[in-house]
């Protein structure tokens, strides 16, 4: 966080006001809702959205919990880093854990190897429901995606937790309203108008601590589906595959056996600033393989209560 | 590379359906290359996979599965833009009417609409209402594409007549700035690139428009500051401070301030960000200061410097409504104004405006999407400004009791096109 005392007058950039506007959505959600709670997966959003949250309480300790969905197939640079952060805040840290809900029977079981991430919904509306929170902050930003590019700031869900992308309530100016019936909630997202570029400009201007596979480093790595993956204990070499040692870094943070790596030798954030700068695949793109299912496959996990 | 500090814009696009606006929106990204590789080549599968050309333009914003299908836009889009001294948050706003509401949502935060106009259809009634709302939004900027001038063979007489009926509008609706240019956003021409087509035209382009825009217009720093209280803050040792996002002129240490409705006037002793001192702050920021003077101000309160606002619990408005049953003389609803939120009645309905005419006809209700001018009455005091002199202390949303939907955007005051 930046001590220095900033000189009248005051030069306002888009960082500032996007800074100022997260803030404000954040304190405008704590104000209004009974039990708010922020989705925290120790990737570099969730972790900028974390930041942020505690500018806007500073001095206190933060008002709400911190929640994970724990997936079971993290990196572990990324579990560590997860309790670092919370521990330095000294924010309360829940963890839900998807292998409970495959253990209760909520969802099934897609094996050992199996992907894990669109069960995460069930694991979260259970946490959702359990902990009766009727608000959650979270990462996403607009321009990851052309359904989260189409919602609300202040996302509300029925009582199935679900997205009705047709029925979005008005959100006026700067006024949200934050108010749901029992058993509904609000996603909220304070970083809905950040770039992926804000973020990392923000993230060197605020000096934050990131978990080190965002920077390059040399890691076995096999080609599947198009995308670089790390081999590891979800991710084990097929007959046909080979491994290779490259010197590759994670441009986003999700479960080890389905988030890409990109072949870069960025090691520092102004390295990491200037790859992005002139990148010519979306990050998601170059990334994610839940999202290359089908056309609208981030809409259909949205509706049913997706992130 | 240092990448340069840049300004903020935002724009809403504003028109009729049809007209193009998406596909404008489309052509900009894609001509300014803000796209990357797999979302141009998403489009292009998703154009091909339902028969619409090698690119549906539109299908860069129009996200939801439904508005593929049906080739509308439904809900605001928003997409990013940045040129080495601005970055660009693009509202895309559906044209049917029956989403005015979610157009309102695209406009009531921006700084410029772009409108977009059909060419060889003359100014039709649903881009008229657009233009009243954006204008009573508070949209001082306007830059408006004359879109698809090849289906006219680029004929400078039908851009004329077209621009000639906007200009009289646009004067009526009291735009500063008015810019017309003569595009197609289907090939790009004057979009980006300098269109070969109109040798006759020597204006700007949409992107230079935009760039060269005023960023930030509707703030207006000469009616006094304003922070809304958000939350109290408690300091180690006992102490309290305000926070909240100030807006208005700027605040600094020493300054004289009121705090409303309590009436207190005191002075500013500290001003915060997230933790570092400032000693001024300016529109836009969110901060907490504390004040000389002991106070129990709290959450709906508001800290204001000269000319100070009104404290008021009757005061007239013009209502925008978006509720599905129409609106009544006597209903109750909930009102959220600033960070203060109060129950409230409709005392009197005084018109409703026709969009045609811009004239105020008698009402007795007002209709889904009618704009009016009504008298309310809240339970609790609220702390308000003109629209025209601040748009976040003179804006306020109705919402229903039951749903807790929002169901109307209101001004404070009335504007003086009406």
């Amino acid at each position: 966080m930046r001590t220095d005392t900033l000189q009248a007058p005051f030069m306002t950039d888009h960082l500032d006001l996007l800074e100022s506007h997260a803030m404000f959505i954040l304190r405008e959600v704590v104000a209004e809702c009974e039990r708010p709670v922020l989705l925290f997966s120790g990737g570099k959003d969730s972790a900028v959205l974390l930041h942020l949250a505690a500018k806007a309480f500073a001095p206190q300790q933060l008002p709400f919990p911190v929640l994970h969905i724990d997936t079971g197939q993290n990196f572990p640079e990324v579990l560590a880093y997860r309790d670092r952060y919370v521990e330095r805040l000294g924010a309360r840290l829940l963890v839900a854990k998807v292998q409970d809900s495959i253990d209760q029977g909520r969802v099934a079981d897609p094996g050992p190897l199996g992907l894990r991430n669109r069960l995460q919904t069930v694991t979260l509306l259970d946490a959702i429901n359990e902990y009766k929170f009727d608000a959650a902050f979270g990462g996403a930003r607009r321009d990851e995606d052309k359904a989260r590019a189409k919602e609300r700031i202040l996302s509300f869900r029925d009582a199935f937790g679900q997205w009705d992308p047709r029925q979005q309530r008005p959100e006026l100016w700067q006024l949200y309203q934050g108010k749901v019936n029992p058993g509904e909630h609000l996603r909220a997202f304070p970083l809905s108008d950040w770039t992926e570029l804000d973020i990392w400009q923000y993230i060197e201007r605020e000096e934050m601590e990131l978990p080190s596979i965002y920077f390059a480093h040399e890691r076995d790595v096999v080609l599947r589906d198009q995308m670089w993956l790390a081999v590891g204990p979800f991710v084990v070499p097929r007959p046909n595959e080979k491994v290779e040692r490259l010197q590759v870094r994670f441009r986003t943070v999700g479960d080890a056996n389905c988030t890409g790596a990109v072949v870069s030798s960025a090691a520092t954030l102004g390295e990491v600033i200037d790859e992005i700068a002139l990148a010519n695949v979306s990050e998601r793109g170059a990334t994610r393989a839940d999202d290359r299912f089908s056309e609208t496959a981030m809409e259909d996990r949205k509706r049913e209560g997706y992130f | 590379m240092k990448l340069a500090h840049k300004d903020l814009l935002r724009l809403a696009t504003v028109g009729s359906v049809d007209d193009g606006k998406s596909t404008l929106i489309g052509r900009i990204l894609v001509d300014t290359r803000q796209l990357f590789d797999d979302q141009l080549d998403a489009v292009a599968a998703a154009s091909e996979r339902r028969g619409v050309g090698d690119l549906d333009l539109s299908f860069v914003t129009d996200g939801l599965r439904a508005e593929r299908e049906q080739g509308i836009t439904i809900d605001v889009a928003y997409r990013y833009a940045a040129t080495p001294s601005r970055k660009f948050i693009i509202a895309d706003c559906p044209g049917h009417v029956q989403y005015t509401r979610n157009m309102a949502t695209g406009a009531s935060t921006a700084d410029l609409a772009l409108v977009v106009l059909n060419v060889a259809h003359g100014l039709k009634e649903q881009s008229r209402r657009h233009l009243v709302i954006a204008a009573l939004l508070g949209v001082r900027t306007i830059v408006v594409a004359v879109n698809k001038m090849d289906e006219v063979n680029w004929s400078q007489s039908a851009y004329q007549s077209i621009v000639d009926e906007l200009e009289t509008l646009a004067h009526e609706l009291r735009f500063e700035h008015v810019t017309c240019i003569p595009v197609s956003a289907l090939y790009g021409d004057n979009v980006v690139d300098v269109s070969k087509h109109t040798p006759w035209y020597e204006g700007p382009t949409i992107l230079s428009a935009l760039e060269t825009s005023d960023a930030g217009s509707w703030t207006t720093t000469n009616h006094g500051a304003r922070l809304p209280v958000q939350w109290v803050l408690r300091q180690p040792g006992g102490g309290r401070t305000y926070a909240g996002m100030l807006n208005g002129a700027p605040l600094s240490i020493g300054d004289t301030v009121t705090l409303l409705p309590a009436n207190v006037t005191t002075t500013v002793t500290s001003l915060d960000l997230g933790g570092t001192s400032l000693d001024r702050a300016t529109t836009g920021l969110s901060i907490d200061v504390d004040l000389e003077a002991e106070t129990d101000a709290g959450r709906g309160d508001l800290i204001a410097t000269e000319p100070l606002p009104t404290v008021t619990k009757d005061f007239t408005a013009t209502i925008c409504w978006f509720g599905e049953s129409p609106l009544q003389v006597g209903q109750r609803l909930r009102l959220k104004h600033t960070t203060k939120v109060t129950p409230v009645r409709v005392a009197t309905l005084s018109g409703v405006v026709d969009i045609a005419t811009l004239s105020i006809g008698a009402a007795t209700s007002l209709a889904t999407n009618e704009i009016g001018l009504a008298t309310l009455q809240t339970a609790d005091p609220i702390v308000v400004d003109d629209y025209r002199d601040n748009r976040v202390t003179g804006s306020f949303v109705l919402i229903d009791e039951v749903t807790n939907a929002t169901v109307a955007a209101g001004m404070v005051g009335r504007a003086s096109f009406l």
